[in-house]
């Protein structure tokens, strides 16, 4: 089935689950109006988490930038023996 | 010890290297050095698929074809510049390996990563095996902190859309099953960088198998802005329509 079936299938269980919290008032009525806007506040708060924290963590390789430059010398080496013109950068 | 690809089974396979390269004078003369002294035992072939560059790199690419042989690199040129997706169905066509890589020509892919993902394929008979540049023992070089901060909220909105079970949605260093990228490739219609987004999303919602190998990724394009608000706009664009269409 196509992806935005299944969210929209998702969604519609999460509001199924909301109204029949409204009908039966375990909660008190007052309470489970907000929680549509908790959902989306708390579900905004995690992808910011997200973005900060893979931030901090993002991978970084700057001796990969030593190592390339080490590996283009050496193939502009090899191939000036072999006569081939590969004029500069 | 007997020749690891005995101990692997008795098929030997084939590789296609698909480069589509528009002004890489330099660059794909490198990257083809690299990837012959990174897959020495590995029988493979490069395509070239070159976008009639004004600076000359079909004619190093046809100096390269004299020292290596005309059957280890292909020069499979358009007269002008197509766009990257009709560059790798184009190289598809001449490609007579079992399995298709595709990768950038201007270095930010390193062919030594090509044996990694070669034995990830052979060790799980992925259908993919994408490069990823998030994890940890892969990595980004050359990116200011806006620049990270943009991958990475991209990265976490299309998460969370799409479940593409990837963790790198951009990335275009993959190495696919020839019949996969035929499959796939041919229901795919964006451009740019939302269309290695659209391979790797329908491949998944196909069920194809996609495994991941860590890689690391030199910007080099020092300077350049690539990430504008067009850029911005049109990402968000492909993300709803692969939101609705996949």
């Amino acid at each position: 089935m196509k992806h935005i079936v299944k969210i929209l299938s998702l969604l519609a269980a999460i509001s199924a689950f909301w109204i029949g919290l409204l009908q039966a008032a375990i909660i008190p009525r007052s309470h489970t109006w907000l929680l549509p806007i908790y959902f989306v506040v708390s579900l905004g708060c995690y992808g910011l988490l997200m973005v900060g924290v893979g931030l901090m963590q993002f991978p970084t390789c700057p001796q990969e930038a030593v190592l390339l430059q080490k590996d283009i010398t050496e193939a502009k080496e090899f191939f000036k023996h072999k006569g081939v013109d590969v004029g500069s950068d | 010890m007997a020749d690891e690809k005995e101990n692997i089974g008795e098929k030997k396979y084939k590789y296609s290297i698909i480069i589509p390269t528009y002004n890489e004078r330099l660059n794909i003369a490198i990257i083809v050095y690299l990837i012959f002294n990174h897959l020495r035992d590995v029988d493979f072939e490069i395509i070239v698929v070159d976008d009639g560059s004004p600076d000359g790199t079909q004619d190093i690419v046809k100096q390269l074809q004299q020292l290596y042989g005309e059957d280890r690199i292909l020069l499979r040129a358009r007269a002008k510049k197509l766009g990257l997706g009709t560059a790798y169905i184009h190289g598809l066509k001449y490609a007579t390996g079992d399995f298709v890589v595709i990768m950038d020509a201007d270095l930010s892919h390193h062919p030594k990563y090509l044996p990694s993902f070669i034995k990830k394929q052979l060790e799980t008979d992925a259908s993919i095996v994408t490069g990823t540049r998030y994890v940890k023992d892969g990595g980004v070089h050359g990116w200011n902190l806006m620049r990270k901060l943009t991958s990475r909220g991209a990265n976490v909105l299309a998460q969370t859309l799409l479940w593409p079970g990837v963790s790198d949605l951009t990335g275009s260093f993959r190495l696919y099953k020839k019949l996969v990228l035929e499959d796939v490739i041919s229901s795919c219609v964006s451009k740019g960088y939302v269309f290695q987004m659209e391979m790797i999303v329908r491949a998944s919602r196909k069920g194809y198998q996609i495994e991941e190998v860590p890689i690391t990724f030199v910007d080099r394009v020092f300077g350049t802005s690539k990430l504008g608000g067009s850029e911005i706009v049109e990402y968000l664009k492909g993300l709803v329509y692969l939101l609705l269409t996949t």
